[in-house]
């Protein structure tokens, strides 16, 4: 399997992709406070964040008794093409800028 | 990587039905660049700098480059990161053409790293866009 395969695969679950998303918006986050709104187990939590780390999509920190899971965004290099991204923005640009056109004055 | 140094660019083409002197106000009046861009501080003079605010609280910073009222509108766009990932140099160039009564707008944005893939222009905005993205992605592979 490649990396980016690796990747979709990890992503391809949506409680792993809602976890995946919570760390990357809030940051850093134990497995306590991440089941608390997962909707599942600690230990299916327990177990995508396992599959995620695989992906190097998470690293956990151990702090005492706690592990603390964290995103790392670089992981998603092969999936993420900023050509793409800038190219849907402009074309959402283009949506508001004709919108405002036609509000506007001759 | 060996092309690292090559850059790549983005463009976007739409023909509007309003005519060049209209779309030029939309792209160089502040408060209408706001309605449809970002919050801004912009004039249209060669050298000026300013500041675009994303809703997410990203701030690019740019400099105008070109002022050809009607027809060209250059300006840089970065954003400043200490992650090399996200850090970005860029220039954004907009050219309006008449196309029968409307107006042919294209925009070009050049400079991105071919290493640099997944430099977002930062925080939380990247990320929801690429969630949703990566969403639409997995949804057509199945």
């Amino acid at each position: 399997m490649t990396l980016a395969e690796n990747l979709f695969e990890s992503l391809g679950d949506r409680t792993r992709r809602s976890i995946f998303e919570r760390l990357a918006v809030e940051g850093e986050l134990t497995v306590h406070a991440l089941t608390a709104k997962a909707g599942v187990s600690q230990p299916a939590v327990s177990k995508h964040l396992g599959i995620l780390k695989g992906a190097g999509l998470v690293r956990a920190r151990r702090d005492g008794r706690e592990t603390h899971y964290s995103a790392q965004p670089q992981a998603l290099g092969p999936l993420v093409d900023w050509i793409g991204f800038y190219g849907s923005f402009w074309r959402e640009k283009f949506d508001r800028l004709d919108e405002l056109l036609s509000r506007m004055d001759q | 990587m060996s092309n690292a140094g090559e850059t790549r660019s983005v463009i976007v083409e739409r023909t509007f039905a309003h005519a060049p002197e209209k779309l030029w106000r939309a792209l160089t009046q502040p408060h209408l660049i706001g309605e449809w861009l970002m919050q801004n501080d912009f004039a249209p003079n060669v050298g000026h700098r300013f500041k675009l605010r994303g809703d997410w609280g990203g701030v690019l910073d740019c400099e105008v480059l070109v002022v050809e009222p009607n027809h060209t509108l250059s300006y840089t766009w970065d954003f400043a990161s200490d992650d090399p990932n996200f850090a970005l140099r860029s220039v954004v160039t907009f050219t309006l053409t008449p196309a029968g009564a409307g107006t042919q707008l294209r925009v070009e944005q050049a400079g991105f790293r071919s290493d640099q893939k997944q430099a977002l222009g930062g925080a939380k905005f990247g990320w929801e866009k690429f969630l949703g993205n990566l969403e639409q992605t997995l949804a057509r592979l199945e």
